[in-house]
């Protein structure tokens, strides 16, 4: 079962409406007990990075999650702020992070943008994938739906399975051991984005 | 910046696409087209739109109910949620919003984006207070702007444009940026389902000012009107109505937009190369 984290945040439909249409069970979960049936994992997210954590630490769901992920080493997708809050801190807050990948997260600095690129990075881009990660799989010349103000910065750059390009390049997608990140909504990127579901759903 | 990686990438140069908005106006449940903001046209059911636009690929949806402000009733949730359920793409959700408890309740359905117009002119606040929350990247400022008077001077209007509020749309606009917002739209009221093309000088004189997406609305007629915005304003988002609900002189109601080769063909014509 792939327990979606519904923590107040992010589009949790669209994750299983998706799921729904593929044939694939998954359900949104939002109490630590629901979340023992979990076998996969996504962690969805639209809004500020403490406003996620905070409703996150409400939710009662970090320590099951802490134990699922890192402990039992199973699959998470972080979405959007959902990845962000991944990482160790972010400029957006104060607030410290989950920490599951060694990361921080930093605003665009608009000194280096133009008229070509503002902030918020807002609409579908280009994303360089790896090849050889499992989340892409079948997936060419992708785009997706971005909508951040800040980006992902991780410490080991081998973990990165795609970037992207918004007058600076930047880690759009992560891929850690068992955790796997991205900054674009999959939820909402059409065709390439169901794919890259469906590929999570796969992985083994 | 420069990562070790690279090798691993084939190292193109990567941009960020211009977007094409198609706007839905929803009253009483159902989906119209207004001219000028009145004449409400009925066109269809805004579930069904929603899957056309799907199968579609559009870049994004705007969704504004125009009857919540004016009759002051709160948003329609369930209808929200069921928008939001169906889009495989992003929302844009506006109307009849005052409130940040109102703005964290449509993120919560699964809205990416949600727009405030009217209650942004008397309570500039909502803005800072809702950003605080859901991040400025899901607050749209929506401005919608008539020209007023003999001089014909742009002014912000609110209420279907039915209440001046001496606000000049380019000060406006800097305030909204200023406080938080994340995108600004600019909606011709003049403009408004008339396809005429849409108001470059207007566009023009706020983009200056403004560092944060911006995107407009009213009077989009064709693709080239498009290519035309692109080539003279860079990245900006181009909404329309009447263009992507109607076909043809007798406005006959034929959901439709570009496809992807389409698409490249105005972007190549506002002297873009992919």
């Amino acid at each position: 079962m792939i327990s979606i984290v519904d923590y107040g945040l992010g589009n949790i439909r669209a994750f299983e409406n998706i799921y729904r249409r593929l044939g694939i069970p998954a359900m949104p979960v939002k109490s630590a007990e629901q979340l023992s049936e979990a076998s996969k994992i996504i962690l969805p997210g639209v809004g500020a990075f403490d406003w996620a954590m905070q409703r996150l630490h409400e939710s009662g769901m970090i320590d099951p999650l802490n134990d699922l992920v890192q402990r039992q080493k199973v699959p998470v997708l972080g979405v959007c702020v959902g990845m962000q809050i991944m990482a160790k801190s972010s400029e957006e807050g104060r607030l410290p992070g989950l920490g599951w990948i060694d990361a921080t997260v930093k605003k665009f600095d608009e000194s280096l943008l133009n008229q070509y690129a503002q902030v918020p990075h807002m609409g579908w881009n280009e994303v360089d994938v790896s090849n050889t990660c499992p989340l892409f799989s079948g997936i060419e010349n992708p785009l997706y739906y971005f909508l951040h103000s800040y980006f992902f910065e991780p410490t080991l750059k081998t973990d990165v399975i795609g970037y992207s390009n918004y007058n600076i390049k930047f880690a759009s997608a992560m891929a850690c051991d068992n955790v796997y990140a991205t900054q674009f909504h999959p939820e909402k990127s059409h065709q390439w984005g169901i794919q890259l579901l469906k590929n999570f759903a796969e992985l083994c | 910046m420069g990562y070790s990686a690279t090798q691993k990438f084939r190292g193109t140069v990567l941009m960020l696409r211009p977007r094409i908005i198609p706007c839905l106006l929803i009253q009483n449940n159902g989906l119209v087209k207004t001219i000028k903001f009145g004449e409400p046209k009925y066109v269809g059911d805004p579930i069904n739109a929603v899957r056309i636009f799907n199968e579609k690929f559009v870049d994004e949806l705007i969704v504004l109910d125009i009857d919540a402000t004016r009759k002051s009733y709160e948003p329609n949730y369930k209808l929200i949620a069921n928008l939001a359920n169906e889009c495989r793409m992003p929302l844009s959700y506006g109307g009849g919003i005052t409130t940040p408890d109102q703005i964290d309740h449509i993120i919560s359905l699964g809205v990416e984006k949600v727009a405030v117009s009217a209650a942004a002119v008397s309570n500039l606040s909502l803005i800072s207070n809702a950003a605080s929350h859901v991040g400025s990247q899901s607050i749209v400022a929506i401005i919608d702007v008539k020209k007023i008077g003999l001089l014909r001077r742009y002014e912000v209007v609110t209420h279907n444009g039915s209440q001046r509020t001496g606000l000049d749309p380019v000060e406006f606009a800097i305030r909204l940026q200023d406080m938080g917002a994340g995108e600004i739209v600019i909606n011709s009221v003049d403009l408004d389902g008339t396809m005429l093309g849409y108001d470059l000088d207007l566009i023009s004189k706020i983009r200056k000012h403004i560092q944060i997406p911006m995107t407009v609305l009213g009077g989009a007629c064709r693709l080239d009107d498009i290519s035309s915005l692109w080539k003279s304003q860079g990245l900006i988002g181009a909404a329309a109505g009447s263009l992507f609900v109607f076909k043809g002189k007798y406005r006959a109601v034929l959901i439709n937009y570009p496809n992807f080769t389409e698409k490249a063909l105005v972007l190549k014509q506002a002297g873009w190369t992919l």
